[in-house]
């Protein structure tokens, strides 16, 4: 089973030369510290900047360079700042690569809901809607289950949605998994992971063709 | 050269009254307008619409104009960091529009550029899309989303002269081009007014014409939401 990190390093395998990337808040920050280092990547932020780069040193931050998450950030060699609306350009005019996100829900049919739960948390959809409507290339990075243990791989979502038949590929604690239009097709299995437990931490169809391979890191 | 600039905040601010419609640049706390939001705290002014990305924290930003009780209704994308606004809208006594951020931003630009209203594929088939038109285009699907109209936009620049010429710093730009000339009368804030002629006009992200009125402004705190840093090698 992998913890977030484990997870954002799996994701950073999908990371290839050449490719601008949006990272949601969350796991998905986390990949850009397991992006290979031989390779050309920008990475974009919503609120203005393309080709950020690590947290600044400390007594070097700068409270006019933020990212998405309103953490204190540097731009890097080559870097660029926008507006909002140009920043959008780029993400609804699909100029952006690969979008890696997380989510409370994903359904079989490719729907993403990570905005809502009504009457407990209405925190919005910031970018979310734009970029799942938009992106041609997303990537969630998720949590197989919830912390009751109920699986998050649903039949149908039972939040509010924040796209529609949206997501391709899902990467969990336990599995790579591709959003097909039979459902979701299994492709790897984390460390130690049984296609078993797998299934049993999935709500919706799990489709195994077979030997499922275990993920390389 | 026609000249823009007022005295301060307080000439900067005249006409707001009670229920009007503003919008207010910053993402976060990062490029948020701290003399205009002080000033309607002064002014006192109620019933008030805010078109803003984020709603501030609890004791900065437009969170001191929730806690004043001032805002009727904000139009926001993300309001996650502030307690006071998650009591207000969930016991009912401020209403909230949540918008997709993309779709926020394009709202204020067509204001600017005259667009009545445009498509987005952003919220499709979600509570956003409800009682909106939809319509194809090349087999995918798009909501119809009107542009805003506001009073006022209250917007914070770096540099600025005489002319209401805005230069932005870093990613305190986000929303703030994208308002300017997108209301009735558009208030830009700096924390340097130049004479004219002293910015390379090369150089300058928003020109003149979509400004009404430019201010100095004052002790700007710039605060940081999360500071996060890495040692030192």
């Amino acid at each position: 089973m992998l913890d977030k990190n484990g997870i954002a390093k799996r994701i950073a395998r999908e990371v290839k030369n050449g490719y601008y990337v949006n990272l949601g808040i969350g796991i998905p920050t986390l990949v850009a510290n397991f992006v290979r280092e031989d390779i050309q990547v920008e990475f974009q932020s919503e609120n203005g900047v393309l080709g950020m780069g690590p947290f600044p040193f400390e007594g070097e931050e700068d409270a006019d360079v933020i990212n998405a998450g309103k953490q204190t950030i540097t731009a890097l060699a080559g870097a660029s700042f926008f507006d909002s609306a140009t920043s959008f350009n780029m993400i609804r005019g699909q100029h952006v690569d690969l979008t890696i996100l997380g989510a409370m829900e994903v359904a079989e049919n490719g729907d993403i809901a990570n905005w809502k739960i009504p009457g407990k948390m209405v925190k919005g959809m910031g970018g979310a809607m734009d970029l799942v409507a938009s992106a041609e290339n997303i990537i969630v990075a998720m949590m197989h289950t919830n912390k009751a243990g109920k699986s998050k791989l649903l039949k149908r979502c039972t939040l509010p949605l924040t796209g529609v038949g949206c997501v391709k590929k899902i990467v969990s604690n336990l599995a790579v998994i591709e959003v097909t239009s039979e459902g979701f097709k299994l492709l790897e299995r984390a460390p130690g992971v049984t296609v078993d437990q797998i299934r049993e931490a999935t709500e919706g169809a799990l489709i195994v063709e077979g030997e499922i391979p275990e993920m390389k890191l | 050269m026609i000249n823009k600039t007022v005295k301060n905040v307080v000439d900067a601010l005249q006409g707001v009254e009670d229920s009007m419609t503003f919008m207010l640049g910053g993402f976060g706390l990062c490029g948020i307008p701290e003399n205009a939001i002080g000033e309607l705290v002064r002014l006192g002014i109620k019933d008030i619409t805010c078109i803003s990305n984020n709603a501030g924290v609890d004791d900065f930003g437009l969170g001191l104009l929730l806690q004043n009780h001032q805002i009727k209704k904000m139009i926001s994308s993300y309001v996650g960091e502030n307690d006071e606004f998650e009591r207000q809208m969930l016991s009912g006594e401020l209403e909230v529009e949540l918008t997709p951020q993309g779709t926020l931003a394009e709202k204020c630009r067509a204001a600017q550029g005259g667009f009545p209203a445009f498509y987005t594929p952003a919220g499709f088939g979600t509570e956003v899309a409800e009682g909106k038109e939809t319509r194809e285009f090349d087999g995918k699907m798009y909501v119809l989303e009107p542009a805003y109209k506001a009073d006022f936009a209250f917007v914070k620049a770096w540099k600025g002269d005489e002319a209401g010429n805005l230069i932005f710093k870093g990613t305190a730009r986000n929303f703030n081009p994208c308002m300017c000339g997108a209301a009735t009368i558009t208030v830009a804030e700096v924390e340097e007014l130049v004479p004219a002629g002293a910015l390379d006009p090369n150089q300058i992200h928003i020109p003149g014409i979509f400004v009404q009125r430019i201010f100095q402004g004052e002790r700007y705190e710039k605060r940081i939401e999360q500071r996060t840093v890495r040692p030192k090698p």
